[in-house]
């Protein structure tokens, strides 16, 4: 492949996620505004659309402010890496036949890596912050995330079983011979989307933050970009597991007609809608809930689904 | 005790209420409780769809937003907003300058000077409001004893500049009579002023002459 198309890809790529990370501060706004009898930002631009400039303008331009009371180093660079964690991830996800940034053959596992490294980031934006609420957030982040790694994890063994490969791309392909694998591994579908749900730390599994409770959580003590920071991180989050789920469950780029990227683009923006919805409609579990729920349901389910997967698999192979 | 006949209940069995939990937490205690599973699995599932279509489905009501600059929420007639000086009927101010408003006014934000016109009638030589401050608590409205100080429906008086929210009395005055069409302070009291004397005010009787002999 020509190096100047690498480039394009990684840069097409880099610029597209952003845009939609920075395009979901308006969409999340004005779809949860639309369920809720509200209107949104509708002044700035047409229909709002500026609001995302607004924004973004507003938030460079706060004072960029690091308590004296704070781990300076840890508490500057904790915001970093939720972004670039997120940032990373995309790297292996191919948005079209061929269009990837890096086509390694452990891509699943890279983004595993990834998001268990993002835990970092809230942990010690927490732990740093030397402030009651955002410790206990952190806690909680700790918690809660290394909980749902595990059976994130496991949810895609089936989908592993099935394709054999960590390769994102081969499993798009493996969708192409077969059928979506939302079909035969629907269980391991539902429990990735829980998991996804918690490892972008969305509502309903937003305890991290709480802001009835703990203020803002891990990043009570972040103004300015910093915030930004954590803020477009959590979009670009979403952005990768509505992503994965496209990819690994729903044949990522596969579709008649229109070109692979708009199906892509397509089929990711119904999973955005989906988080966004969600937003709008559940409340926050209790903390031992969160917990009952990971471990008590989701994990023997995926175990469950695997066993059930992997049975099949061998029966049909041999 | 012992004779007295039972007038207390035995205790009613106490009720046990399910934890305070959603339909999504339920899962969690899905072994816990006494009910079949699967029945109960499908209907934490259902419900939560449930949830996820009515939320959708407010994307088609009406909304309760008012947009403000171009539509505007009604205010009652008797809504506590900017303040005005009234005239009574005969155009002339209202205002007696008796400083009640004033010391009624719980944030100090109303200031005036009295002074008298040939005729003897009172009237504040200036007035002054300073909006910056007023937390249009009515307090004025109610201590005034000629209805000339009054709360209107009105709430659009934002500045740029503060200094700009202090009213003067020429911004105060209104030309009609407020809330109260027909009352008219000086016909009713029982004040002389120029060209009103004694006894001449509505339902007021001529004055008595307490040195005379007639009954």
């Amino acid at each position: 492949m020509a190096w100047y198309w690498q480039l394009l890809v990684t840069l097409g790529v880099l610029v597209v996620v952003l845009t939609i990370a920075a395009g979901l501060i308006w969409y999340e706004r004005r779809l949860l505004s639309l369920v809720q009898d509200r209107y949104g930002p509708n002044r700035v631009g047409p229909a709002g659309l500026l609001q995302v400039l607004a924004d973004t303008f507003k938030i460079l331009f706060k004072e960029d402010w690091v308590p004296p009371f704070s781990d300076r180093r840890v508490f500057v660079v904790a915001p970093s890496l939720v972004l670039v964690t997120a940032l990373l991830s995309f790297m292996v996800v191919p948005v079209a036949e061929g269009w990837v940034v890096a086509d390694i053959n452990i891509g699943l596992l890279f983004i595993l890596a990834m998001s268990s490294l993002a835990v970092y980031s809230v942990v010690l934006a927490g732990w740093s912050s030397r402030s009651k609420y955002s410790l206990v957030g952190g806690l909680r982040a700790a918690a809660q995330m290394v909980s749902y790694e595990v059976f994130m994890g496991l949810s895609l063994i089936g989908v592993i079983t099935l394709a054999g490969s960590f390769d994102l791309s081969e499993i798009v392909a493996a969708q192409e011979r077969s059928i979506y694998y939302v079909f035969p591994q629907f269980i391991g579908f539902v429990v990735f989307l829980v998991a996804g749900f918690a490892e972008t730390r969305r509502i309903p599994f937003d305890l991290v933050e709480a802001e009835s409770e703990l203020v803002a959580g891990y990043h009570t003590e972040y103004s300015g970009m910093k915030f930004g920071l954590f803020l477009v991180g959590e979009y670009v989050a979403i952005t990768l597991v509505s992503a994965l789920i496209v990819t690994l469950f729903f044949g990522g780029w596969l579709g008649p007609w229109l070109p692979d990227v708009v199906w892509f683009l397509l089929k990711t923006l119904v999973f955005i809608t989906l988080f966004i919805i969600v937003r709008g409609t559940f409340p926050r579990p209790r903390y031992d809930q969160l917990m009952a729920l990971g471990w008590k349901v989701m994990l023997p389910l995926s175990l469950l689904n695997l066993l059930v997967t992997g049975a099949i698999v061998v029966a049909r192979a041999g | 005790m012992t004779d007295r006949p039972q007038t207390l209940r035995p205790p009613a069995p106490v009720e046990t209420h399910p934890p305070l939990t959603t339909d999504v937490v339920q899962v969690g205690g899905l072994a816990r409780r006494g009910q079949p599973l699967i029945p109960r699995i499908g209907r934490t599932v259902w419900s939560t769809l449930v949830g996820i279509g009515i939320v959708i489905s407010h994307a088609w009501r009406s909304r309760d937003t008012v947009q403000y600059p171009e539509e505007m929420t009604y205010l009652p007639p008797r809504y506590r907003g900017r303040i005005v000086l009234t005239r009574d009927p005969e155009g002339e101010e209202r205002c007696v300058a008796c400083y009640l408003c004033s010391a009624a006014c719980p944030v100090d934000c109303i200031a005036l000077q009295a002074t008298q016109d040939e005729n003897g009638r009172r009237y504040p030589e200036w007035f002054r409001i300073n909006f910056s401050r007023c937390i249009f608590c009515g307090f004025c409205e109610d201590a005034c004893p000629t209805y000339a100080i009054q709360l209107t429906p009105d709430v659009e008086m934002s500045e740029y500049e503060r200094h700009n929210m202090v009213y003067e009395k020429e911004d105060l005055l209104i030309s009609g009579p407020g809330k109260y069409h027909t009352h008219d302070f000086y016909r009713v009291a029982g004040l002389a002023i120029g060209g009103k004397g004694k006894g001449e005010a509505e339902n007021e009787a001529p004055p008595t002459d307490v040195r005379g002999l007639l009954p």
